[in-house]
């Protein structure tokens, strides 16, 4: 497999910006042969992406590259100059990012762009035979009609068919190196097991894949070697099933346990520690558990009855589309429910209708015993308090005007200044933020931090019912995994009901008791979080739990057993 | 238990990080906001800074070059050209404040209304921009002094009228931009009534690119005033308004270059000073989230 | 009947233009009705002779109902009859007409000089080093803060008094456009220039500039096939107030420059308060604008696909 020259082969590669700005990528050593595939992992800031771009110099305006050793193809590009990259970019390697959308220029059809690398390049085809080539290409990444695509533009492909010609446009010119920026983070489960098994055929006929991503579960599937990057330096590398087996650095570490696993259910993931510490034989992680959940009553919170929703298209005349149709559930007190499904399954329409922010055409929800959806606005609102809301974009759902202490107030009517300012310390440090925080602006805090403050607002109104959409979907894996520890620690001790939402199935399988999977707007499956993982009856649930990345450590079940949670 | 200092919103990578490099609120917008703050002080109290008389000269020193007698020379009649272009800029800062007045109360207003989410009244108002901004600035202001009379008051409100859709197209933006926002919806989530909401949330952020618009269009509007002065249909002579002054010079300009320069530099530098500051206040707009 | 969502989308585009050229033309009406006086008073302007009252009485049917003057109005506007300037004693459509040529010459001459110094200013500068982009930021907010009327002036005096290259009125040689032409041109260039090259630096951010780097194209490449395009968008979408900003600017060049012209015109008809002129003149240059905005949203319509599809 790794016969003949590396196609990369650098070491102590650096990288700043600026003539004296600090190193972005420092003493990096990275080797592809063809035929293989390295990742590079790492969280947000950790300079991968810097460092894959360096390959081909495209790390960004004011780029400065150091290196001891600085071979591409064999050859010594420290000396390139700028038109020997250019000659090298296209033909040598081959870029593919993360969102086609924005990644493909929108103003030019697929076939134009698939042929730019080789019309460019005037790589050896026939005028005739641009054409057939494009579509042998699209073809090649499994794109349907490839002829038709051709004439089509970015936006008219779904987000896995854009991706593939995103691909098939970087590899066009035969590049013997593929870097992939993140290619599958924008897709949707199963898309995504779809798009890194396109990749897989490219690094089987012999390419090289440089695989960038914060995913180590994405990593592990298709990855030869991977390199762990924090902060600028590779803090762990070696072949993939030895780094994920044992792990040497502690942040790597940290990095595998915070991945939700069947294992981590009822403990804290950011606890995670790997026993024995020193590298010897299998390694274990070893979590805290989670404090002890009140039984889930028989109350019933929330009932939804036969919820329908229809759209008429825009323009269509007679067009339709069903958003929601004959969707039930029931939320009882102190319970965890998850809702699953893949964009345009119809929870976000399912969110808002539980939340009186949308009128179901069809069913009603009953909040409390009471109805609530069909009401006028000013009926609800003397019961909004008991359902609250945390939403993925934290920052979003702020009034740009305001501090942490007005978001949080905004939630505590009736309270005099002096109480309120109490009442926010308290809250504030009831989800991890120091008070002195309270004066903040949500801008200058991280992400974690933000969606610390939405909890916090969500939490001052003491709900019987928190929906919960997507609350952790935008964050890196080990912040992730402290807001998820979060929201279980609070949900154990105050016996809040969650509407948990996610695209994640690993995550709700984490969290919740009961499990609804939804497809184009209907409920293929409910019931019981784990036996719907145990014994799936639904084809679809089947698919989406295969297409759910292998746990990348066996562990042992966790001390304390999932039994004492329910 | 805090967070990493690493941490980022979202899973996009350093690329995306690097902030741009724009120049940052500079020596260029303080200048720009000394420059507006002693237009201010020369339109309110010009006899600070000069001793001569804007109307009266002294016919025998009639056209002199800039010197230090008369720092900017005079004209035909005698005048000091400092002292005229001084006392000019109570006039251009006036009828742009006046202009710009005009059209921000009724461009908010109408702006307002369009982005409210009735189908109807969007289009009504839209269409209401769309025939007010056909008729070219300086053509409509034509009209209305055609048929009101040429002066001061007249051609504030014909450029008034004109820059309308410009404060009422970013106002309805703005306004449809905050009422889709997610803190605007959620504000009924946290039980927030409309009446609340309209004033606590939609409002408040809605205004904030009034004075955005404002700054930028006093700019133009001095500048489309002064075009209407040179025409001679705003103040008559010998009022020292600056387009005023520069179509007096035309008679002159093959003898003396001085009275055809100087109003002229004082009208750009005024459109830049308002230009860089509106765009400094833009920088900072966007900044935040609508 | 199925119709294609581009043709959709240009009829509906037509529609609306017609909705706002009524728009304009009621305007003038309701405007000559709302002010104060009698209207053949106002349309007289500042002539005074026995019988005339009576005569445009008559031609503008002034002693019918109001709806019947406004749908007659309405009408006679939309098949180009503006009546007659009372003033002249002549036909507007025939004083506009045998005007209306220098003005055009003109502006177009401006207008195409101002797009071009703007694509080149914002091709060469768009993302560059700081010192071009700094010196191109400060010539572009200059010219587009200086006032027609001074650059005219300006250039008057370098080039026709001091160095006598072009003459310094009238409209009958070439050389005799070259200055007015470049004084209406730079403000508008300033303008289009400075948004031009704000939108190439937004889409040179954009992440498909990268993809296309690693293509192997180089950087002139990439903005004539790809960033250029994009920069267009917004420029398209400034354009019918660009037009409306020459035909406004050409009145006060033509003044500077004495050339003749509409502005000549239409400036002698405002001061002696010849309504007709006036009118035909503001209502000629809003239909000018509103075809020239409608043509450009078409425009913007076949350069943007996603705009193709509802």
């Amino acid at each position: 497999m790794t016969a003949g020259t590396p196609l990369v082969d650098i070491e102590g590669l650096s990288v700043r910006f600026g003539a004296d700005g600090p190193a972005v990528v420092h003493d990096v050593d990275l080797v592809v042969h063809p035929g293989e595939c390295v990742a590079l992992v790492g969280e947000s800031g950790s300079g991968k992406s810097v460092t894959a771009r360096s390959l081909i110099n495209l790390a960004g305006p004011g780029a400065r590259t150091t290196s001891r050793r600085l071979l591409i193809g064999g050859e010594d590009a420290s000396r390139f100059d700028a038109a020997r990259w250019r000659r090298l970019r296209g033909t040598f390697a081959g870029l593919v990012m993360q969102d086609a959308l924005t990644s493909l220029d929108p103003l030019r059809t697929i076939g134009q762009e698939v042929a730019e690398v080789v019309v460019h390049h005037r790589l050896p085809v026939g005028r005739r035979r641009i054409g057939e080539l494009v579509a042998d290409t699209l073809a090649r990444v499994g794109v349907p009609e490839p002829e038709v695509r051709a004439r089509q533009y970015a936006h008219q492909l779904s987000g896995g068919l854009r991706q593939r010609a995103l691909i098939a446009s970087a590899i066009a010119g035969q590049p013997r190196l593929i870097i992939a920026d993140e290619p599958t983070t924008a897709l949707d489960a199963t898309v995504q097991a779809q798009v890194i098994a396109v990749l897989k055929d490219r690094v089987r006929e012999g390419a090289g894949l440089l695989l960038i991503s914060h995913d180590l579960a994405v990593v592990a599937g298709i990855a030869d070697r991977v390199h762990v990057m924090r902060a600028g330096r590779v803090v762990d590398a070696g072949p993939t099933a030895e780094v994920l087996a044992r792990p040497r650095h502690p942040y790597t570490r940290q990095l595998i346990a915070a991945v939700p696993s069947p294992q981590a259910r009822g403990s804290r993931l950011a606890s995670a520690r790997i026993a024995p510490d020193d590298a010897g034989g299998p390694i274990r992680i070893l979590r805290e558990p989670l404090p002890a959940r009140p039984a889930v009553s028989d109350e019933v919170v929330l009932e939804a009855r036969g919820l329908t929703k229809t759209y008429r298209h825009r323009g269509g005349r007679n067009a339709t589309f069903t958003a929601l149709e004959d969707v039930s559930f029931s939320i009882r007190a102190g319970e965890v429910v998850g809702l699953v499904g893949e964009s345009g399954s119809g929870k976000s329409t399912c969110a808002k209708i539980v939340l009186g922010l949308l009128e179901p055409d069809r069913g009603s929800v009953r909040l409390l015993g009471e109805p609530w959806s069909g009401l006028s606005e000013r009926a609800r609102r003397p019961r909004r308090a008991k359902l609250q809301y945390i939403p993925q974009d934290a920052l979003s759902s702020f009034d740009p005007r305001y501090r942490v202490k007005d978001i949080v107030g905004e939630n505590l009517p009736g309270l005099d200044a002096a109480a309120g300012a109490r009442r926010i310390g308290t809250l504030l440090e009831q989800v991890g933020l120091a008070p002195a925080l309270a004066e903040r602006h949500p801008r200058s805090l991280s992400g974690g931090q933000r969606q610390r403050v939405a909890i916090a607002r969500a939490l001052a109104a003491e709900p019987a019912l928190v929906v919960c959409d997507e609350p952790v979907s935008a964050l890196d894996v080990s912040i992730q995994a402290q807001v998820v520890d979060l929201i279980a620690e609070l949900q154990a001790k105050l016996g809040t009901a969650l509407l948990f939402i996610s695209h994640d199935l690993g995550l709700v399988r984490h969290m919740a008791d009961r499990l609804i999977v939804l497809k184009d707007g209907r409920i293929v499956e409910a019931g019981d979080a784990i036996g719907v993982f145990d014994a799936p009856a639904h084809t679809y649930t089947r698919s989406l739990i295969a297409s759910l990345p292998a746990p990348l450590l066996a562990g042992p079940a966790s001390p304390h057993p999932i039994g004492t949670r329910l | 238990m805090t967070d990493s200092s690493l941490a980022g919103t979202a899973p996009v990578d350093d690329a995306a990080v690097r902030s741009r490099a724009l120049p940052r609120p500079s020596a260029g917008v303080a200048l720009a906001a000394a420059f507006v703050l002693l237009l201010a002080v020369a339109a309110l109290a010009p006899q600070l800074f000069t001793h001569y008389d804007p109307l009266e000269g002294d016919a025998l020193a009639s056209l002199q070059p800039p010197g230090a007698e008369h720092l900017f020379g005079t004209d035909r009649l005698g005048r000091d050209i400092f002292a005229r272009t001084l006392y000019g800029a109570r006039y251009s800062l006036a009828i742009g404040l006046g202009a710009a007045a005009i059209s921000a109360v009724f461009g908010i207003a109408l702006g307002l209304l369009a982005g409210q989410r009735s189908r109807l009244l969007d289009e009504t108002v839209s269409r209401l921009f769309d025939i007010i901004s056909s008729f070219p600035g300086v053509l409509l202001a034509l009209l209305v002094v055609t048929f009101l009379g040429a002066g001061l008051t007249n051609i504030a409100i014909a450029v008034g009228i004109s820059a309308i859709p410009k404060f009422g197209r970013v106002v309805r933006a703005q306004t449809q931009l905050v009422r889709d926002a997610d803190y605007v919806t959620h504000a009924y989530i946290y039980g927030r009534s409309r009446l609340g909401v309209f004033f606590g949330h939609l409002l408040p952020n809605v205004l904030t690119a009034v004075p955005v618009v404002a700054t930028v269009s006093i700019g133009t509007t001095i500048l489309a005033v002064s075009g209407l002065s040179f025409l001679g249909l705003g103040p008559q002579p010998p009022t020292p308004e600056w387009g005023v002054m520069l179509a007096e010079s035309r008679d002159v300009l093959r003898i003396a270059w001085w009275p055809g320069v100087f109003p002229g530099a004082a009208i750009t530098l005024t459109v830049i000073a308002f230009t860089v500051l509106g765009n400094a206040l833009q920088r900072r707009f966007e900044g935040r989230a609508p | 009947m199925i119709i294609h969502p581009v043709a959709r989308r240009i009829l509906a585009r037509l529609a609306t233009s017609l909705v706002v050229v009524w728009g304009s033309i009621t305007a003038a009406f309701l405007a000559l009705h709302a002010l104060p006086g009698r209207i053949e008073d106002i349309l007289a302007g500042d002539l005074i002779y026995p019988g005339l009252r009576e005569a445009i009485i008559a031609e503008w049917g002034l002693d019918r109902s109001l709806f019947a003057q406004y749908v007659d109005f309405v009408g006679r506007i939309a098949a180009g009859d503006f009546g007659l300037s009372y003033v002249l004693r002549q036909p507007v459509a025939q004083i506009v007409g045998s005007q209306i040529w220098p003005t055009v010459h003109l502006a177009s001459a401006a207008g195409v000089l101002a797009l071009i110094l703007a694509g080149v200013a914002a091709t060469l500068t768009a993302g560059r080093g700081r010192l071009a982009r700094g010196l191109a930021a400060a010539v572009e907010l200059t010219c587009a803060s200086a006032p027609v009327f001074w650059i005219g002036i300006l250039l008057l005096m370098l080039f026709s008094f001091t160095l006598r290259w072009f003459p310094v009125s009238g409209a009958q040689s070439w050389q005799a456009l070259v200055l007015p032409a470049v004084a209406l041109a730079l403000p508008t260039a300033g303008l289009l220039a400075q948004v031009l090259r704000e939108a190439m630096e937004r889409a040179l951010e954009q992440p498909f500039v990268v993809t296309v780097r690693a293509r192997g194209l180089g950087e002139g490449l990439i903005r004539l096939r790809h960033v250029l395009r994009h920069a267009a968008l917004p420029a398209v979408t400034l354009g019918g107030w660009l037009i409306g900003g020459l035909l406004g600017g050409a009145v006060i060049t033509e003044k500077v420059f004495g050339r003749p012209g509409l502005g000549t015109v239409t400036l002698n008809a405002v001061l002696s308060h010849d309504v007709p002129v006036v009118l035909a003149v503001v209502l000629l240059a809003a239909f000018i604008h509103v075809a020239a905005s409608t043509l450009l949203d078409i425009v913007y319509v076949v350069i943007d696909p996603r705009l193709r599809q509802q």
